[in-house]
């Protein structure tokens, strides 16, 4: 089966994150595709680099990014609701005149038509949040 | 080349429409997903439906009023908002104190029609089941 996520609150806030990466690994060791994530609300903060949690914890940003290097999944982080929040990739960060650029490796930011198509051309679209 | 895919999509909306981003955030992927002339319908339950009360005022509160936005769902062919009557109605709110929200009809001469249709908890779920992709916001 095809599937899309979709996640829609923050890492370590709350679990969806982690539920969501857990789903997406256990789909693909299924057999199954993951069309697409979307990051949506507060889920933009998953792409950013500059996450440096304690090392006895879980880093949720590079487990996504080693997702997408190992199975090539697409990531794909809002634009409005990334800029909003302080997440940007080189060409925003450039944009906006800002001092630096924090996307994470495998992520890509767009726009929210690529929530949509992935509803459209997925199988099922699983939304992770409250 | 096949024919494009339609399936039909449904936005839920059950939260209010300040103190949280879900509600605006919500919206500005419908008023998006309208481009994709996809079959889509709104939902509004819980403290959802205060997203459609009229005269909001925020002007205290140093937030954007965003409530002049839905008026343009009709102008994308968004023309199906669902409103739990026991939401209403446990809110003590009646369709009158709801937006007079329309959307005009290219089958019926551009007739100017309601979006908002008042639906109990039953006819909701119906619709609910026969979706294909639900956004829950």
């Amino acid at each position: 089966m095809k599937f899309a996520l979709m996640v829609s609150e923050g890492p370590y806030t709350h679990q969806c994150s982690d539920t969501a990466w857990h789903f997406a690994k256990a789909a693909l060791e299924g057999g199954h595709e993951i069309f697409r994530i979307f990051f949506y609300h507060d889920g933009v903060n998953n792409g950013t680099r500059f996450t440096a949690p304690p090392q006895d914890d879980r880093h949720i940003v590079n487990r996504w990014s080693e997702l997408a290097a190992e199975h090539g999944v697409d990531l794909v982080v809002c634009v409005a609701a990334a800029q909003r929040r302080g997440i940007l990739d080189a060409d925003e960060a450039k944009r906006h005149g800002k001092d630096g650029d924090n996307l994470a490796p495998g992520f890509r930011i767009s726009g929210l038509g690529q929530l949509i198509e992935a509803g459209i051309e997925a199988d099922r679209l699983v939304q992770f949040g409250d | 080349m096949g024919e494009p895919t339609v399936k039909k999509f449904m936005y839920v909306n059950r939260r209010a429409p300040y103190g949280t981003v879900y509600s605006v955030e919500g919206l500005e992927t419908a008023l998006i997903g309208a481009a994709f002339e996809q079959d889509v319908c709104m939902a509004f339950i819980d403290d959802g439906v205060y997203q459609l009360k009229k005269d909001q005022d925020t002007s205290a509160t140093g937030i954007k009023n965003f409530s002049p936005a839905y008026r343009a769902l009709g102008d994308y062919d968004v023309s199906r908002l669902y409103v739990e009557r026991e939401s209403l109605e446990a809110r003590g709110l009646t369709e009158g104190d709801l937006m007079p929200l329309t959307w005009e009809d290219e089958d019926d001469d551009w007739a100017e029609k309601p979006s908002i249709r008042i639906v109990d908890s039953k006819q909701l779920s119906d619709l609910v089941a026969e979706q294909d992709v639900i956004l829950n916001f």
